[in-house]
């Protein structure tokens, strides 16, 4: 992985122009067409269809104006860690203005403990009155998996984006939220464990798919 | 109900998302082989991830959207031209500071990663892929996925007759869930190939096609594309997807299987 070095400051204005223009258009080609993954992520992250539009259009100028730093690898995973970056200011900015604590779903994100805790001992799953099988035989509707997805806690729904919708390498992963790749493995496995318990308590609840 | 062993609960999430390395993939396989348990385990993931996966889940961004940010990036673009040098440079690097600081973050991150995981990046120098990847993203981007757009295998293969030397496998591969979208003659590698367009889900699956003497067998990784590459019939075939290697994998199996020989 490459990393570039600054340009000098106040570098030739001549180079600096003629770089602009060719970056401007590698820009439309390169990061442009991941623009439906950087909604996508703004929309799930920040839950709120506004925020993720003005997210998003943040992430792009921050994009394009930093766009000479980017040197190959992932333009994807580029592209959405600005995204996520620009959600965690877009956040910030909102608990300033109204004053309150970090959201609860934030809290357990860097707790080791939780992070590892064996997910088969978990007593509080109803295991035995609907086994997975009859659960995955219903078919899930998208809007059910999207109403699950967003009550999921914040780091396990970013984990199941990322790698189901967005389709990303654990690498890349580990690329866009800045935690270890043997993380990303367990977070996911978490995920998906704590997705299919909250898919059980739906059908539990009898809420069935519509 | 086996319940699924506590021990492999990680190797199955890896294997699941095609991201172990030969030798845990082969072990976690072996295990696979005498464990009820895992192996219900795992068909319960794998339907998961295609439950999650499916249409309709992702937010694409609406049409207003795009027609935002390109007109901010054109307010952006003619501004820049507009500042004088000095400032737009310093402030320029004020932005590029924050964009290095994010960037050395996961890089530190990926040291202290795992050591089971594939890490290894493809060597460099192997200018073909990056070929392949390129023209994969160009039929993206540019609404040239297709020369002839059918579904009709028969339709394509002798679309290609007089446009190319040689006579591709086109097979249909709908009740797979791989259905055919159509072809296009490209230009990889100084040479004229067929590019045959397959769908799954929402993704495509570009597959190159042209003669070659040479056996050769891999699977790679390249900007976030997949890349499945082996030698049949005396052609040789590429896969290039943003599709999941597990998945991917799949394809090249039903491919080859249905292809000639």
């Amino acid at each position: 992985m490459s990393h570039a070095v600054l340009p000098a400051e106040g570098g030739t204005e001549v180079r600096t122009e003629r770089a602009h223009a060719e970056g401007a258009a590698r820009f439309q080609d390169v990061i442009l067409p991941h623009l439906d993954a950087a909604h996508n992520l703004a929309r799930y992250l920040s839950g709120d269809a506004t925020a993720a539009e003005d997210i998003v259009q943040e992430a792009y100028l921050r994009a394009f104006r930093a766009f000479g730093q980017f040197r190959g690898g992932s333009s994807k995973a580029w592209i959405l860690t600005i995204v996520r970056n620009c959600h965690l200011n877009w956040r910030a900015d909102q608990q300033r203005r109204a004053n309150i604590e970090p959201l609860e779903s934030m809290s357990h994100a860097d707790d080791p403990a939780f992070e590892d805790a064996d997910i088969s001992e978990r007593a509080d799953l109803p295991r035995e009155e609907i086994t997975p099988e009859t659960i995955l035989a219903q078919r899930m509707e998208a809007d059910e998996v999207r109403l699950v997805l967003a009550g999921l806690p914040e780091a396990f729904r970013e984990a199941l984006v990322l790698r189901e919708l967005e389709c990303l390498s654990y690498r890349e992963i580990s690329d866009v939220t800045s935690i270890p790749i043997g993380t990303v493995m367990s977070r996911l496995a978490r995920a998906r464990a704590i997705f299919a318990t909250a898919w059980r308590q739906r059908l539990a609840a009898g809420k069935k798919p519509r | 109900m086996i319940r699924p062993c506590a021990e492999w609960n990680l190797l199955l999430h890896g294997y699941a998302d095609g991201e172990l390395d030969a030798a845990n993939a082969l072990k976690f396989e072996q295990h696979l082989g005498g464990c009820g348990g895992c192996a219900a385990e795992l068909q319960r993931v794998m339907a998961l991830k295609q439950a999650i996966a499916q249409d309709q889940v992702s937010w694409p961004a609406s049409p207003a959207l795009k027609e935002r940010v390109a007109a901010a990036l054109r307010r952006e673009t003619s501004m820049r031209s507009a500042l004088p040098a000095v400032a737009g440079t310093s402030l320029l690097s004020r932005l590029f500071d924050h964009v290095r600081r994010w960037s050395l973050v996961p890089s530190m991150a990926i040291l202290a990663a795992g050591v089971f995981l594939m890490l290894a990046r493809p060597e460099t120098g192997m200018s073909l892929q990056d070929e392949l990847v390129a023209s994969h993203v160009r039929s993206l981007l540019a609404n040239h996925l297709t020369d002839v757009e059918t579904s009709d295998q028969h339709t394509v293969k002798p679309w290609f007759t007089g446009k190319i030397d040689f006579s591709p496998p086109v097979v249909d591969l709908a009740s797979r869930g791989f259905p055919l979208v159509g072809g296009r003659v490209d230009y990889v590698g100084g040479r004229v190939v067929a590019a045959l367009i397959y769908r799954r889900n929402g993704h495509v699956i570009n597959v190159f096609i042209w003669p070659s003497l040479t056996a050769s067998n891999a699977t790679m990784e390249r900007e976030g594309y997949n890349l499945v590459n082996w030698k049949q019939a005396e052609l040789s075939i590429w896969l290039v997807s943003d599709l999941n290697p597990v998945e991917l994998k799949e394809f090249k199996e039903d491919f080859a299987e249905a292809a000639p020989k």
